[in-house]
């Protein structure tokens, strides 16, 4: 890290958008809530308290804004998160410490904690970033304690760019086999897709480790780029990342978080803007079981006008203990006009003994948009889809199989690489025999 | 030929758990093949609680009275046992289902009413004509269940499922509500299609007699508060369309 970035970041750290977040910061404005309201009465939760922010105007009422949420690239500036925390208070904290320690990969000779491997197309540039080197650091801002460690130990970060005017159907594959659930891997990876390229990124995690993994993506002017997240581990992996994107001027940034395996996943996916004109989908689709705990989060920052962003993210849950939670915050800054915006999270609970926690958040500073919205619904099947079928003769428990698989297909369907389409509703498959569905 | 008969039908909508709200209230009707019967009247009057319960919606209740397709009790059977016995219900408001394609669902429903699989190269030429005659874009079979259809075109999807299931009786709900003229020619016609080349029995449920332009009734019933108030040929619609309900409405509330 050269000493001139060095500085750059411990100003960063103190303080962000005039909130300090240093060491010396105050009880952390802003940390004891997450849930942001538009009005104080729509508070329901003795969590959520209204309070007059330190920066605002004398006249507005403002709660706790994300955009007030502290970030920083120094460990130190993250205490160990007890669970208490808002951003933490879903998450079994306990079985993360771990992950929350400030340690480098536990790599041996010859045998990494995690084993990588890239198929990037001939002519293009992949290869290694260091601590510092640009554009890595540029736009992932780590928030929170796992991706702050993440941050400091990850070692060179793995760097993907995909060249300028760029067209490619078949998928680049990003392949993170880990090899012990007891070893610690840290990764970064960084992708950038160059200005009016279209790609598909994909991230495959498999067997198992204690991975603690962040992906920095930057999306250039008049690109497309889909970046997909498949935790397809083994049961007893921990997951803890954070994938944060710049979406460039009249570019589409579309991420799909595919979670299936591990013991523990937590992502945090965030998406900011760096102009006009820019489109961001974040889709998300899990499946837990008995036991596992699986989390997602996502924000998308309207920090600048004139740009859309849609959110949905589907789980389905089985099993005594299976245990889900999205967070979904849309953040509607007062420069953004004309921004577009929607969220959804839908649960379906196939059997009793599981619990999904869904939160969306929207917080709009300006009323010169064309839209935001948000809805969540966690329950059994929409009894009018049922009818509908039935009604044109399908027998209930053929259109019960229809109506869960397309639950679940109305994400993979995003996806658009059919191996992967066929793989996924294959272990889709094998996951609803188990619960006879 | 076949015969759905319907006999001082009571039902009753389920409100929630404690509360239901009579809205039908001794309906006789009497449907045979090929026989086109337009059910006309005043919102509220209990026209589409009378389509969605002969289909078997969960939300109403027969309180008395019977449904009868060739003599078969029609309340018995399960909402999928009914649509394979023959009955069909072109929805107001059909509801889009995520993820699961049109093509797939068109396969599903063909393959449960026959009973078995149509044959692949067949079928792909049936629904690809049916989508062209109703004017549907072929791409709409790669497409989910309504999603994103515009109501227009969620009709027509109703017609073609109509055209390829093949009935013996079609209750149309409300088909001609929000259709433009173009839209409102093309469902007519397929419609038309069905009751020729099959026989079908048509139950037209509408507001507005425009409809009865291009689909010309053998029967008119006038439905106010839940029976049946008036009934002729072809010729009552013509009175209704410029008298409207209101003689009947003063009756009602007499």
């Amino acid at each position: 890290m050269t000493d001139q970035i060095k500085a750059e970041k411990t100003e960063a750290s103190e303080k962000v958008d005039g909130v300090v977040v240093g060491e010396s910061r105050p009880a952390i404005p802003g940390m004891d809530q997450e849930g942001e309201k538009l009005s104080p009465d729509l508070a329901t939760d003795d969590t959520i308290r209204a309070r007059r922010s330190a920066n605002a105007g004398s006249d507005s009422q403002v709660m706790h804004s994300r955009a007030e949420r502290p970030w920083s690239f120094d460990v130190a500036d993250f205490s160990l998160p007890t669970g208490r925390e808002e951003e933490w208070r879903f998450s079994p904290v306990k079985q993360l410490q771990r992950v929350f320690e400030d340690v480098a990969s536990e790599d041996r000779e010859g045998d990494p904690a995690a084993e990588y491997t890239l198929d990037v197309p001939e002519g293009w540039d992949a290869g290694t970033l260091a601590d510092g080197q640009e554009p890595r650091d540029t736009v992932l801002r780590p928030a929170d304690r796992a991706a702050v460690v993440g941050s400091a130990n990850a070692g060179p970060a793995r760097y993907v760019r995909i060249p300028e005017n760029a067209e490619r159907r078949e998928p680049v594959t990003v392949r993170i086999a880990g090899r012990d659930a007891e070893r610690r891997s840290n990764s970064h990876l960084v992708i950038e897709a160059g200005a009016n390229s279209h790609t598909t990124v994909v991230i495959e995690h498999t067997g198992s480790s204690l991975h603690n993994g962040n992906v920095e993506t930057l999306v250039r002017e008049g690109a497309t780029l889909t970046l997909i997240s498949l935790q397809r581990w083994d049961e007893d992996a921990v997951h803890v990342g954070q994938h944060d994107a710049e979406v460039g001027k009249d570019a589409s940034y579309k991420h799909i978080a595919v979670t299936l395996g591990g013991r523990i996943v937590r992502l945090n996916s965030n998406v900011r803007y760096a102009d006009e004109g820019g489109s961001a989908q974040m889709f998300g689709l899990y499946y837990a079981d008995s036991g596992q705990h699986l989390e997602h989060r996502s924000f998308v920052d309207h920090n600048a006008p004139r740009n859309t962003s849609n959110v949905l993210y589907k789980g389905a849950l089985q099993g005594e203990g299976a245990r889900t939670v999205w967070v979904g915050d849309v953040l509607i800054q007062k420069e953004a006009e004309g921004t577009d915006s929607y969220e959804k999270n839908q649960n379906l609970v196939l059997t009793d003994g599981a619990r999904a926690d869904s939160v969306p958040n929207l917080e709009i500073e300006t009323g010169v948009i064309e839209g935001a919205g948000h809805a969540s619904t966690t329950g059994q099947m929409d009894d009018e889809h049922l009818w509908y079928l039935m009604a044109r003769g399908i027998p209930e428990k053929q259109a019960r199989r229809l109506v869960v698989r397309g639950f679940l297909n109305e994400i993979v369907q995003q996806i658009r690489v059919p191996e992967l389409e066929e793989s996924l509703m294959e272990a889709f498959e094998a996951e609803l025999a188990l619960s006879d569905n | 030929m076949s015969t759905l008969e319907i006999k001082d039908l009571h039902v009753s909508v389920i409100l929630d758990d404690e509360n239901t709200k009579p809205i039908l209230k001794g309906v006789n009707l009497t449907i045979n093949s090929g026989e086109i019967h337009a059910i006309m009247g005043p919102n509220g009057s209990g026209k589409s609680t009378l389509a969605s319960t002969v289909a078997g919606h969960p939300k109403y209740q027969v309180d008395s009275g019977e449904i009868l397709l060739d003599g078969e009790d029609v309340t018995a059977m399960s909402v999928d046992e009914r649509a394979r016995a023959g009955l069909f219900l072109a929805m107001q408001y059909p509801v889009e289902i995520p993820g699961v394609t049109m093509s797939n669902f068109l396969r599903s429903a063909k393959t449960a009413i026959d009973g078995e699989a149509p044959a692949l190269r067949t079928w792909t030429k049936d629904v690809k004509n049916a989508m062209g005659e109703l004017k549907i874009d072929p791409d709409f079979v790669s497409r989910n269940v309504n999603e994103g259809f515009s109501g227009g075109e969620k009709k027509r999807h109703e017609i073609l499922q109509l055209e390829l299931l093949r009935p013996k009786f079609a209750i149309l709900d409300e088909t001609d509500s929000g259709l433009d003229i173009d839209a409102l020619q093309v469902v007519s016609e397929g419609v038309n299609r069905a009751h020729q080349g099959n026989e079908m029995g048509v139950m037209l449920i509408t507001h507005y007699t425009r409809i009865l332009r291009y689909i010309k009734p053998d029967f008119v019933h006038v439905f106010v508060d839940g029976k049946v108030a008036d009934q002729g040929g072809a010729e009552l619609a013509d009175r209704l369309e410029e008298e409207g309900y209101v003689n009947y409405l003063k009756g009602a509330a007499a």
